[in-house]
């Protein structure tokens, strides 16, 4: 157990550890930043004083070194373009993105579930045939494909909802929140459709193969001889059984969601994160852009390393198999 | 020379790629095509997609790229059905009186040229290090696929997004709108090497255990022949249609990035460009300047879809 466990932290370390060097190699690849600090006219005793202020003249690895301290402490420096802390701007960024990405997921969820249940219990009807059909397009289409169109129907067209920005936002200490005001609720409920659709459709077509396989085992037929109501068998015995995969996917997927914001969030023009990003690349500001990677980064390699932490506490043929490998 | 003739009569006993697609030809998969709806109506779909966005300097209706030809007064004209829209621009125009159908046709050709090249770029990169590790194995192996673990835990996007951005941090400026489809291809491709990576070890892992490489491994043929002659060919069935959908996700790919703004420029723009460009026009009702891209490139990746969802059910044995 123990094992297996510091074998997976060991590993989650190295990733941030190449990551990290990535975001520090970013910083080294393009240019001096002597010379873009002083002007043209700097002498060069100058220039090598500020090096040696800056501890650009000390060996890589401390330098490395130095960058994984300052990150661990959530410091990269200033954003060239807005010429603000980069800390200071991704915290203020961070409540819109994680926000309207939890938004999505629960969304996801509470439609994908009862959808993926009905289409496995109802299997032949219209509208089931309606459903798995439409979930095909609907990975078909690209994610900013459908913000612009819904844009162009409820915005544009029919002009109920508001199509850019978080709407009136509440400060609760430094997080805002947009959940809590009318015009911030009609914002979200857009970019929360656009995100969550791919999922959605993920989730519905995993319960519904999950389901016709669970309905297909001998306990449902056990519990169906013992005169079980069907509503009993279908949501006491069997969906129970298919929500632990669906849980470990959604967990999973939730890295993905805050990284598929960075689409959501450019079409709605939505104040997070992954707009944040965008424009750093486009513009090339490194500390942003080196901050939002490794930050992504920590978000991916920590949800990979819960779920396959509680996996190994819930699954104990898991652990009977790693004991017979090793 | 000897070693060809010799290579040759020992693949010969496992059924080569070239084989399997002449009986192909003549047999079941011809017979499925015909047999589905959908895989004729996508191909033809394909047909005239690929024939318009091919042929588009010599058929579309106007060259968008020609400064002499644009008149800034056709500009934002709606289509040709629609009040106030002309015949000599059947899907409208845009903001610098583009005609949009030949825009888009130029644009699909930018669009599939980078989804073509940068699947094109994924296969080389995977098969290459598929093979290498499935056949060297140890350490070699356990290096790759430690890398292709670690980039299968980021969703590819990103990871393209990051190549893509790395790539316009360190090249100058002025550069970026020359580079960009080079940048593109890069980027897309070494983003998805890892499912033709995974693929091309699983099926070689087994394939050289198989007779005919023992014995090419006995008489002494190195192996870097071997990978390329006699286990390059029976291993890339599975990569060949696994190449069909990810040119799909490649075109997704290059739209969403060009959309995002980071991609082509829209000096020469490929579907994405344009829906980002008439992305701006929304709100003051020229819908058409967005619309009809995000149709053709919806169509173009569905057909695609279809299609390869076909070869891969047609080319499986198990499934029929």
């Amino acid at each position: 157990m123990l094992a297996f466990v510091l074998r997976r932290i060991v590993q989650s370390a190295a990733v941030m550890a190449v990551v990290a060097l990535i975001a520090f190699a970013l910083f080294n690849f393009t240019g001096d930043p002597v010379a873009s600090m002083v002007g043209p006219e700097a002498t060069l005793e100058e220039r090598a004083r500020l090096r040696t202020e800056l501890g650009l003249d000390r060996p890589f690895w401390i330098q490395f070194g130095h960058f994984v301290g300052n990150a661990a402490q959530g410091e990269f420096g200033r954003s060239l373009r807005q010429g603000r802390k980069v800390s200071a701007l991704l915290k203020e960024r961070l409540p819109a993105t994680l926000e309207l990405s939890l938004v999505a997921a629960m969304l996801a969820l509470v439609v994908g579930i009862p959808l993926g249940v009905y289409t496995a219990l109802r299997r032949n009807t219209w509208l089931s045939q309606l459903l798995l059909a439409g979930s095909l397009i609907g990975v078909s289409l690209p994610t900013f494909l459908i913000g612009i169109l819904l844009i162009l129907v409820f915005a544009v067209i029919l002009g109920w909802l508001p199509s850019f920005g978080r709407g009136d936002t509440v400060a609760l200490g430094w997080w805002t929140t947009g959940l809590l005001t009318a015009s911030g609720l009609k914002a979200l409920i857009l970019p929360a459709i656009t995100l969550s659709l791919f999922q959605m459709t993920l989730i519905m077509r995993l319960v519904r193969a999950e389901m016709l396989e669970v309905l297909r085992t001998d306990y449902i037929k056990f519990a169906r001889a013992r005169g079980l109501s069907d509503r009993t068998i279908h949501f006491g015995h069997a969906l129970k059984n298919t929500l632990v995969p669906v849980i470990t996917i959604t967990g999973l997927q939730l890295g993905a969601i805050i990284a598929f914001a960075i689409i959501t969030e450019t079409v709605f023009q939505w104040p997070g994160m992954g707009l944040l990003f965008i424009q750093a690349v486009n513009f090339a500001d490194i500390p942003v852009m080196a901050a939002y990677l490794c930050f992504i980064a920590l978000v991916f390699v920590t949800l990979n390393l819960i779920v396959d932490l509680l996996y190994y506490a819930v699954d104990p043929r898991l652990r009977i198999e790693r004991a017979a490998a090793h | 020379m000897n070693d060809l003739s010799t290579g040759d009569t020992i693949a010969a006993a496992a059924p080569s790629l070239a084989d399997r697609l002449r009986a192909a030809a003549n047999g079941d998969v011809a017979w499925s095509f015909r047999h589905s709806p959908v895989a004729i109506v996508s191909a033809i779909v394909l047909a005239v997609c690929l024939g318009g966005a091919l042929l588009a300097p010599w058929i579309a209706p106007h060259n968008p790229f020609d400064l002499r030809t644009l008149n800034l007064l056709d500009a934002l004209a709606p289509p040709a059905w629609l009040v106030d829209g002309r015949t000599a621009y059947l899907l409208g125009t845009d903001d610098q009186g583009r005609d949009l159908l030949s825009a888009i046709m130029f644009g699909a050709r930018i669009s599939l040229l980078v989804g073509l090249a940068s699947v094109a770029l994924a296969m080389l990169l995977g098969v290459t290090l598929g093979l290498v590790a499935g056949y060297a194995g140890g350490r070699i192996d356990a290096v790759i696929m430690r890398i292709a673990d670690v980039q299968l835990s980021f969703p590819a996007i990103l990871i393209a997004l990051l190549i893509d951005g790395v790539a316009r941090a360190v090249l100058p400026r002025d550069a970026h709108g020359t580079q960009a489809i080079g940048v593109l291809i890069l980027a897309i491709g070494v983003s998805n090497w890892v499912q033709y990576a995974r693929t091309v070890r699983g099926s070689t892992l087994v394939e050289k255990n198989k007779e005919y490489v023992q014995a090419a491994r006995v008489i002494g043929i190195p192996p870097l022949t071997i990978m390329r002659r006699h286990l390059l060919p029976n291993v890339l069935g599975p990569v060949l249609v696994l190449a069909t959908i990810n040119i799909a996700t490649a075109i997704i790919t290059e739209a969403t990035l060009s959309f995002l703004g980071v991609g082509v420029p829209p000096t020469q723009p490929s579907l994405g460009t344009l829906i980002r460009v008439g992305n701006d026009f929304l709100f003051s009702g020229e819908w058409w300047i967005t619309v009809f891209p995000g149709a053709a490139l919806v169509i173009m990746v569905l057909a695609i879809n279809l299609l390869g969802d076909w070869l891969r059910d047609a080319l499986n044995p198990k499934l029929r």
